[in-house]
């Protein structure tokens, strides 16, 4: 899915920098997510993970710093933008339209993919039908693909938790992307909806060949699932390579341990 | 009454014969539905037999020989139907498997059955396959519909469903006749299906069931029900159960009509209320489950709506009462009935999606009395079927306008009925089995000189309706020498709300206790609504206030039977809230939800001690199997409490 770019990496975060005022969340990290692999980026609380998620998806723009999207500089778009390019998120607090229907919620994935005549959407008649009728097919096999059948009509609001991490990763595959951002898709969850969504995850992966950065902190969900894995503190990457290596770098030890910084 | 039909035509007797019948005859209509990306995606009886052939073909190119087994696994599909009328096509047996099966019981199937291929819905039954095939030496191909997930497996005894029609095709090029060449070579005596039963003791056992077992038994009971090619049924019962084979693939072959599968296990309910079945099946368990939830959204009405539907459901009642006891109906609920009608009963059975039922069964278990009344109150033509695996399915269902709340009808149209000597139920009937597989030593303990022994204990009542008291070696006596029959009590227990599971302890002893499961949603909602908060369901159950809820209806329940001479004396003197919910998977209850008493007596002896003894409370750790396999501790404080007695002398 990640043509035009001749083989290099997807997406290239080149010496990335991200300031609050004074306060540097995220400092000069380089990072690259290569086609169809599975990036878990780790850290302790406030390691700058979601600032740097944020950064790719066009919430805060770097200081410093380039952001490279399949071949081309992408540092200074917003978020519908970088949404339209084929980068889809989810949210560590979910961000569900909470009275609309499961159905409703993945439709609005589509949006960007919709276009709209005012006059013809209103009478819901001929292209607008047409495009409708697709889009809905579209979202229907996203929610056969999840297992959410049963709550298609539902409001989000009232599902479970872990269902509307479901139904927010539905969303974000509704707009068929070729780079899935997950914040924290596994917090709260019991083991039983953990491991329902390593499984989604991995299918996703294999069945739509999306490449896929997330954040978790449930090592073993990482060390299982991914394909690599970045490590942040303090806003600075001190780790990158495969999980088994990651797993006995000092580095990362350290970090999680909490040895002194000066 | 009609005759029985005993004969079959050479060129129909086979189910594969006779949908080849239905593709020719009726080719345009549906033959089964399955909802699919939110639409009811239909196949025609041409489709049917088409997709049916290429399946078949398929299997023949990977050297299918008569008289192999399929294994079928899976929720109900479309595919998996024609997977069996494939297999029964090239002279095989299909061996339809509980689709929630752990691992080791599978294993005991797959390999018992001798089954050379499987053809299984998706990953989930794939991978439990894949960790079991070497312990499975005959099994030779393994072969999904579902793909998802199953990219990355390179097995190559693997393969898809659609790949195995398409070798299905190549193979019809070089063999245009092999098809219907196979099918004119089936005889009405080959074996169609081998049902495993999940059977209360010991290992499972391989019912063999022959195309004119089927064919015999769903005509005769077809033509005495009245059945017509435009029923529409749910196939939303597991496979491996005869009851669906039976209506969702031997009578639909046979009438045409269509079967329609549910988009997933938690869509039931909702799929029940697009199809609207004409003709439905369902188990006590599935029954009682539609009562609560009718019960639940009733309390969360208005209180004027609640109190509308409380009149109207009690005025319903009490007329289906009076009617069930052959009693004349006073005047003015007559005349109030059609405006419950228009706003109470017609509404209900819409919303439930039960409305356009002509027909509607109850099996497998006996169902409480209250249950019975209720969906029949509504107007909804509910009957009881007795039957089982051994005898087609069925033996005797209640006919239209001669139902009772306590009786299982009188026989289908070829079944003969007998009691014997001690009380057991026997029947002999042109749907009796072929025999145990492999099995000739229970085959000679159930079959004698064509006579099968069901293990219930019953009567004829003098209008000729079989009654079933129990199962035969669970009717006992206390200490005291009354009579005891467990399951009796226990469905009146059941029929309560909060109450899902319970379990009656009595014989021999000096009084009745029960063991009680209670039912999560319906307790959980009541406790909600109260501001009990709770964790889990070990916690909900112990709390005070639920033990007191679950209390009163001991009290119901002990009231109820002292209404009745024989069992007064067999009251529940003591009680207690089961720490866990009855599992399968713990071997506590069987697949069809049916109680194992001896295993719960041997697994529970502790609580049971301490009911009969002045203990007011039992520590206790129990072993769970989760559906993975793993096992866990569940550890809690079990109190026993007492209940009232109603009207009883000289007990206490």
């Amino acid at each position: 899915m990640s043509e035009g770019n001749g083989g290099g990496p997807l997406l290239k975060v080149d010496g990335v920098s991200v300031r609050f005022g004074a306060l540097v969340a995220v400092n000069r990290v380089s990072l690259e997510i290569q086609p169809g692999e599975i990036l878990a980026i780790i850290g302790p609380n406030g390691a700058g993970k979601t600032t740097l998620l944020n950064a790719v998806s066009g919430f805060y723009h770097p200081y410093e710093g380039r952001i490279i999207f399949q071949g081309q500089d992408r540092t200074w778009l917003k978020p519908d933008q970088v949404a339209a390019l084929g980068i889809a998120r989810t949210f560590q607090n979910v961000a569900l339209f909470k009275g609309m229907n499961v159905l409703d919620n993945i439709m609005t994935g589509r949006l960007l993919k919709m276009k709209g005549s005012f006059v013809l959407d209103a009478l819901y008649w001929g292209p607008a039908k047409r495009q409708e009728l697709e889009h809905r097919a579209f979202v229907e096999r996203i929610i056969d693909f999840l297992e959410i059948q049963a709550i298609r009509k539902t409001a989000a609001g009232r599902l479970p938790y872990g269902l509307q991490k479901r139904v927010e990763l539905a969303r974000a595959l509704a707009a068929e992307p070729t780079l899935l951002l997950l914040d924290e898709p596994m917090a709260g969850m019991n083991v039983e909806e953990k491991e329902d969504m390593c499984r989604f995850i991995l299918d996703v992966n294999s069945e739509f060949g999306t490449t896929i950065a997330l954040i978790e902190h449930d090592m073993g969900v990482v060390m299982d699932i991914s394909d690599r894995v970045a490590v942040l503190d303090y806003g600075r990457k001190i780790a990158d390579g495969p999980p088994e290596q990651v797993r006995t770098d000092q580095g990362v030890l350290d970090a999680y341990l909490g040895v002194g910084h000066d | 009454m009609t005759s029985p039909v005993r004969e079959l035509d050479p060129e129909r007797d086979t189910f594969p014969k006779l949908a080849r019948g239905n593709a020719e005859r009726i080719p345009g209509k549906v033959a089964v539905r399955e909802k699919d990306y939110g639409i009811w995606q239909s196949y025609t009886w041409a489709d049917y037999l088409e997709q049916a052939r290429l399946i078949a073909l398929g299997l023949a190119s990977l050297g299918f020989d008569r008289g192999d087994k399929t294994a079928v696994i899976g929720d109900n599909r479309p595919q998996l139907y024609w997977a069996m009328l494939a297999t029964q096509a090239l002279g095989g047996v299909p061996v339809p498997l509980y689709q929630d099966s752990i691992e080791k019981e599978m294993q005991y199937v797959i390999d018992h059955a001798e089954a050379k291929f499987a053809i299984v819905e998706d990953q989930e039954q794939v991978d439990k396959l894949l960790n079991l095939k070497a312990q499975c030496p005959r099994l030779e191909y393994v072969i999904y519909d579902d793909p998802r997930g199953l990219r990355s497996y390179a097995e190559p005894f693997l393969l898809s469903l659609e790949r195995l029609q398409e070798l299905g095709r190549k193979f019809a090029q070089d063999n245009p006749t092999y098809f219907e060449d196979q099918v004119a070579k089936g005889r009405a005596d080959d074996i169609a299906i081998i049902c495993y039963t999940s059977g209360t003791t010991g290992s499972p056992k391989g019912v063999m069931l022959s195309h004119r077992n089927l064919i015999l038994t769903a005509r005769n009971a077809a033509t005495r029900e009245g059945l017509r090619r435009d029923e529409e049924v749910l196939a939303y019962l597991p496979m491996a159960w005869v009851g669906d084979h039976i209506f969702s693939f031997s009578q639909s072959i046979l009438l045409g009509f269509a079967a329609n599968c549910p988009e997933s296990a938690a869509t039931v309910r909702h799929d029940l209320k697009e199809v609207g079945p004409t003709y439905f099946f369902a188990v006590p368990a599935i029954w009682e489950s539609l009562l609560t939830t009718v019960m639940i959204r009733i309390e969360d009405a208005a209180w004027i709506k609640r109190a509308m539907v409380h009149f109207f459901l009690r005025l319903a009642q009490r007329m289906e009462r009076e009617r069930l006891n052959r009693r004349p109906v006073p005047l003015w609920p007559r005349l109030l009935y059609p405006f419950g009608r228009l706003l109470v009963y017609g509404p209900l059975k819409d919303n439930l999606g039960v409305r356009r039922i002509r027909r509607a069964y109850t099996a497998g278990e006996a169902i409480g009395p209250e249950i019975f009344v209720f969906f029949r109150s509504l107007g909804i033509n509910l009957k009881q079927v007795y039957g089982m695996t051994e005898s087609s399915a069925l033996i005797s269902i209640q006919q239209d306008g001669d139902v009772r709340l306590d009786t299982v009808g009188t026989p289908i149209p070829g079944v003969e009925i007998r009691i014997s000597e001690n009380g057991e139920v026997l029947f002999r009937s042109p749907g009796v089995f072929q025999g145990y597989y492999k099995n000739p030593e229970a085959t000679r303990e159930t079959l004698e000189e064509g006579w099968v022994h069901t293990g219930d204990a019953g009567f004829i009542d003098h209008d000729g309706h079989l009654r079933i008291i129990d199962r035969a070696k669970d009717v006992s006596r206390l200490a005291g020498g009354t009579v005891f029959a467990p399951k009796y009590i226990e469905n009146k227990l059941k029929f309560s709300p909060y109450i899902k599971e319970a379990v009656c302890v009595g014989q021999d002893r000096p009084y009745v206790t029960a063991m009680l499961n209670i039912d999560l949603a319906a307790v959980g909602n009541w406790a909600e609504r109260r501001n009990i908060p709770y964790t889990s369901y070990t916690d909900l159950s112990q709390k005070p206030e639920v033990q007191d809820l679950v209390g009163q209806e001991v009290v119901r329940v002990n009231r109820s039977l002292s209404e009745e001479e024989l069992l007064r004396g067999a009251q529940i003197r003591k009680y207690l809230i089961l720490h866990k919910e009855l599992d399968p998977d713990d071997q506590e209850i069987t697949r069809s939800r049916k109680v194992r008493r001896r295993f719960i007596a041997e697994k529970y002896a502790p609580l049971i001690e301490a009911l009969y003894s002045d203990a007011d409370r039992v520590a206790v750790e129990a072993k769970v199997t989760y559906e993975d396999g793993r096992t866990g501790t569940v550890r809690a404080d079990v109190r026993i409490r007492e209940a009232e007695l109603e009207g009883v002398v000289g007990v206490r």
